[in-house]
């Protein structure tokens, strides 16, 4: 088939559960998942509101844990994981960008992007150089001592997108990232985050209504009713849009 | 696969110091707010205990009545110094949540509000405290005679140590349980 066969795995799910509620009131929001997402890819998984969508990213991103099945990522069970452990992972391996930016509103641009890195025990004059040179490649080295409230929501999420990658993850998790953007700026964030992945080799895995985010996905997974209804790969997609 | 390698590295303390310096100065106005609810309930717990270290207050109560209303100070303190620093951490759910996703371990997160409670509980405690002791101290002199240099002293670093006590424990609870949330969980609270 294709190239992605021979890819390396870098996110594997087995028979994912979660549950939310006990007994009768109980919602399954996702019901036995089981997929495998490579190094390098962009993937983008779409599904309606309350599908399941949220809940699945929240899994990959060791936000949560599963009531059955496992999640691996980098080929480590994160359910077997201590709570330092997981937040080792949180820090080295994974970035996450939200749909609401998420900021954290008392620190400045580039306070935001140099926690992570502090978390990882480095010196504050490394971190303040990587942090500056990722502000740089965001393009807002020009607003690094503005504090959030003092940036637009695409430069807010330009900051979140250098913070995703204070400590060279091999993840981006995107959460909806375009949602609380207007079609321009939401365009330039798409942009950021392709050439990213294609410079960086950085997985981006993006939880998205957006399609405009379709256009550049190397993958997409729907999801319905808590299950993975269809995988598409680019050639399928390149396709339907020739015949279109 | 990458196999991930577990290190164990804790920030040090200047990273929750600066995070909990950050806060205080950013919700300065907040915070104030909430150090002065610490401020009057101890002040009203100081003044009563100054009031009832000397029995020649006009012989109008007897120590049994002062006792009682000492006590019932420290409870109408506790009560206010509990609510403000419930709700100014319950209010942070989704900052915690969001720290926790760049990396926060557990202990990191209660080290910021264990500072920033210390902060706060001590100003406003020992401002709390003076004014209290220094007002009733003034009143009582102007009326039934000044009580001396030791109740008020006493009555201040009660007061203040109190103060600072309830403050802290007010706080690590809920940043205890916040912190040992799930992230996606502690991201999902709105308040």
């Amino acid at each position: 088939m294709s190239l992605l066969d021979q890819r390396e795995v870098v996110v594997r799910t087995v028979d994912v559960v979660k549950q939310y509620g006990e007994g009768e009131a109980a919602v399954r929001a996702l019901n036995g998942v089981t997929c495998e997402i490579y190094t390098g890819e962009y993937l983008s998984i779409m599904g309606p509101s309350g599908s399941g969508k949220s809940t699945l990213f929240n899994m990959i991103g060791g936000l949560d844990k599963p009531n059955e099945g496992s999640v691996f990522v980098n080929s480590v069970d994160i359910a077997q994981l201590t709570p330092k452990e997981l937040a080792f992972l949180r820090c080295h391996t994974i970035g996450y960008i939200f749909q609401t930016f998420n900021l954290i509103s008392v620190r400045t641009a580039l306070e935001n992007v140099t926690l992570p890195m502090l978390f990882a025990g480095l010196t504050p004059e490394e971190a303040d150089e990587r942090g500056i040179k990722l502000l740089d490649l965001v393009g807002l080295v020009h607003r690094l001592h503005h504090r959030p409230s003092e940036l637009s929501g695409g430069q807010q999420q330009r900051v979140a997108i250098a913070r995703s990658l204070a400590n060279n993850p091999s993840i981006i998790l995107a959460d909806e990232p375009t949602g609380n953007l207007d079609l321009k700026t939401g365009q330039e964030i798409i942009d950021l985050l392709r050439s990213l992945n294609e410079e960086r080799g950085v997985t981006i895995i993006s939880a998205t209504h957006d399609h405009k985010m379709l256009d550049v996905s190397d993958r997409i997974f729907h999801i319905r009713d808590g299950q993975l209804a269809l995988v598409e790969t680019r050639e399928e997609l390149d396709k339907h849009k020739a015949l279109a | 696969m990458k196999q991930t390698e577990f290190k164990n590295v804790d920030p040090p303390m200047w990273v929750a110091w600066n995070q909990a310096k950050a806060s205080i100065r950013v919700r300065f106005l907040r915070m104030l707010i909430t150090s002065l609810g610490v401020a009057l309930g101890i002040a009203f717990f100081c003044s009563m205990q100054v009031l009832s270290s000397t029995p020649t207050h006009g012989g109008m109560q007897s120590q049994a009545q002062m006792q009682w209303l000492t006590g019932t100070s420290l409870v109408m303190c506790l009560v206010g110094v509990t609510n403000s620093m419930l709700m100014s951490v319950t209010e942070r759910y989704r900052e915690i949540g969001t720290i926790k996703c760049l990396g926060a371990s557990d202990s990191f997160i209660v080290k910021v509000f264990f500072l920033e409670a210390l902060l706060l509980g001590a100003l406003g405690s020992l401002g709390g405290s003076l004014i209290g002791s220094l007002l009733i101290a003034l009143v009582m002199s102007a009326t039934t005679g000044s009580p001396g240099l030791v109740p008020i002293v006493h009555a201040i670093v009660v007061g203040t140590l109190v103060g600072i006590l309830m403050t802290v424990l007010a706080a690590i609870a809920p940043a205890v349980q916040a912190a040992k949330m799930p992230a996606a969980a502690a991201l999902r609270v709105d308040v």
